[in-house]
């Protein structure tokens, strides 16, 4: 059972970058456009778990890591992308493939400003109604 | 032509804990939507973690949420020392699960009075809070808190569990078999029960894969997942007990995992008190390298997930917190939808709702469990408190 080999060899050619950081710790980069395919691949193929997504900033663009979990074999199986366009960063959304990361893509735009494209519902999460448009508190010049 | 009908449950409504926000629409006695509206209770924890160190950290995480006070910084000292490859002493592994089993027994009990109450079984709740308070006393025993008990520490245990005390625990653990057998039999033995609760609020295997549900409610439908089986952490791979599953996705599958969880939480213990070896309980860790960790955690609701990103120096640069109720709570779009009004409160209470974990929650009054009051509030208590001494002392 080796769910990351499976991932591994199905998008060979889609991975910038494969790293196993500990044994049961994986790190995959690819780009923003092949998430939506790999993720659709790791939650309906492989069987794997959606466990949440979280949002970085950073100086040269905004990193999303989707965390997966094979439970079976115990791995977490993280996505990495990078979003590169800060002024106008934007995604497709896996939120019509998986229901589960309604919330999760709507805390990421309110809290980084990244547009998931797609989302059913991308409306305010956790902000109050009267936090600033366009102010969003995780980037670093918040 | 059938009417619309939206009734409310929130944001301050007497069988709910916490602020939430809950449009149940309906047609006459059906439900046919369900719109859930969070964000009271946002404090920015994630943000406020990057400008603590890794230990100051470890009493902010604990405090996400009352509940889950153990779970929270469980996962996140795992995934700490996920990123630095951190070996824990044995002994501080052991006793890091005798704290986390402790306070699922406490927790699932809490639930099962709250359950029973919300069906008019006040009994049922007036005893289950009951036999809870044993556990609180030995909480306060070993940790010196009912919650927020400050014994997860980046690399080990902050504090020991002293020989004398074990015994009592051990007593403690044992005595609390015959009430789960007591509460066991009411809920699996009565009819009223199973004519309330079987059918009610069902989630199938694939609504748990397609949300990511988690803890007793994914388990509850046969969906076999459990953190400290499958990715395991702490001492869980040393000593024997068993994933407890039902099939029927109902709120009573729900309560009944939870009842039987327990009996496997007092097995956890006293055979961590058997195995415990001497010895410290602290790797003394003094840097955390560049890098990053997963840590994760099977709280009473489910897995709690950290992901922490570190540059070298003391301070997290990113800090990612996702608590079960998270995944567990957007379920009742599915299960509370096509059920009666009647029955939705007991739905959507079956996850264990913790909006505390789900949105970092502040202030809960103690005595009922309501969440009562914002950080402003807070603050104004607080001045007014100042004013009634200068008054009663008459200083100026």
């Amino acid at each position: 059972m080796n769910p990351q080999k499976e991932i591994k060899e199905k998008f060979s050619n889609k991975i910038i970058e494969f790293e196993e950081r500990a044994p049961r710790r994986i790190y995959i980069e690819v780009k923003p456009e092949d998430i939506p395919e790999i993720a659709k691949f790791a939650f309906q193929d492989v069987g794997c778990r959606i466990v949440t997504a979280s949002g970085r900033d950073t100086p040269d663009a905004i990193e999303i890591l989707y965390h997966f979990s094979h439970d079976a074999s115990g791995r977490m199986i993280t996505l990495r992308t990078l979003i590169r366009d800060k002024d106008n960063p934007q995604i497709d959304s896996i939120a019509p493939i998986i229901k589960g990361a309604e919330w999760i893509e709507r805390e990421i735009w309110e809290l980084l400003g990244v547009n998931f494209k797609g989302h059913p519902n991308l409306k305010r999460l956790l902000l109050a109604d009267d936090w600033p448009e366009g102010k969003y508190p995780l980037r670093q010049d918040s | 032509m059938s009417h619309k009908t939206i009734i409310p449950i929130g944001p301050y409504h007497p069988l709910q804990e916490e602020p939430e926000f809950f449009q149940l629409h309906v047609e006459g006695e059906k439900v046919v939507g369900l719109d859930i509206v969070l964000g009271y209770n946002h404090r920015g924890i994630e943000k406020l973690s990057e400008s603590k160190h890794f230990d100051q950290a470890t009493f902010l995480i604990e405090r996400i949420c009352g509940i889950c006070s153990t779970s929270h910084p469980f996962a996140y000292v795992n995934a700490v020392e996920d990123l630095a490859k951190i070996e824990v002493p044995e002994r501080a592994l052991y006793i890091r699960t005798v704290i986390a089993e402790l306070e699922r027994v406490h927790s699932h009990l809490l639930w099962l009075g709250l359950a029973g109450h919300f069906i008019g079984y006040n009994t049922v709740w007036m005893w289950a809070w009951k036999y809870r308070e044993p556990v609180l006393d030995v909480m306060e025993k070993i940790t010196g808190n009912r919650q927020n008990y400050a014994m997860m520490k980046v690399g080990g245990a902050r504090r020991d569990i002293e020989d004398e005390d074990i015994p009592e625990i051990i007593k403690m653990a044992d005595d609390l078999l015959p009430p789960l057998d007591m509460f066991k039999g009411a809920v699996i033995d009565d009819p009223v029960i199973h004519a309330r609760l079987k059918g009610v609020g069902v989630l199938t295997k694939e609504d748990i894969h397609n949300f990511g549900a988690l803890g007793p409610t994914a388990r509850a439908s046969g969906v076999a997942i459990d953190v400290r089986r499958d990715n395991p952490y702490g001492a869980y791979d040393r000593v024997e007990w068993d994933v407890i599953t039902q099939e029927e996705g109902d709120v009573f599958a729900k309560a009944v995992v939870r009842i039987l969880e327990m009996y496997e939480s007092v097995k956890i213990i006293k055979q961590c008190f058997e195995k415990m070896p001497k010895g410290p309980i602290d790797a003394n860790v003094k840097e955390i390298p560049p890098g990053e960790g997963i840590g994760h955690a099977e709280a009473p609701r489910g897995e709690v997930f950290h992901y922490v990103r570190s540059d070298g120096t003391n301070r997290p640069v990113r800090h990612k917190v996702r608590a079960p109720s998270y995944m567990n709570v957007p379920t009742n779009k599915v299960a509370v939808v096509g059920e009666t009004v009647s029955d939705a409160t007991i739905i959507l209470a079956a996850v264990d709702p913790c909006y505390c974990c789900t949105e970092r929650v502040a202030v809960v009054d103690r005595k009922t469990d309501k969440k009562i009051m914002n950080g402003s509030d807070l603050i104004r208590l607080s001045q007014e408190k100042t004013e009634r001494i200068r008054k009663e002392m008459g200083v100026k």
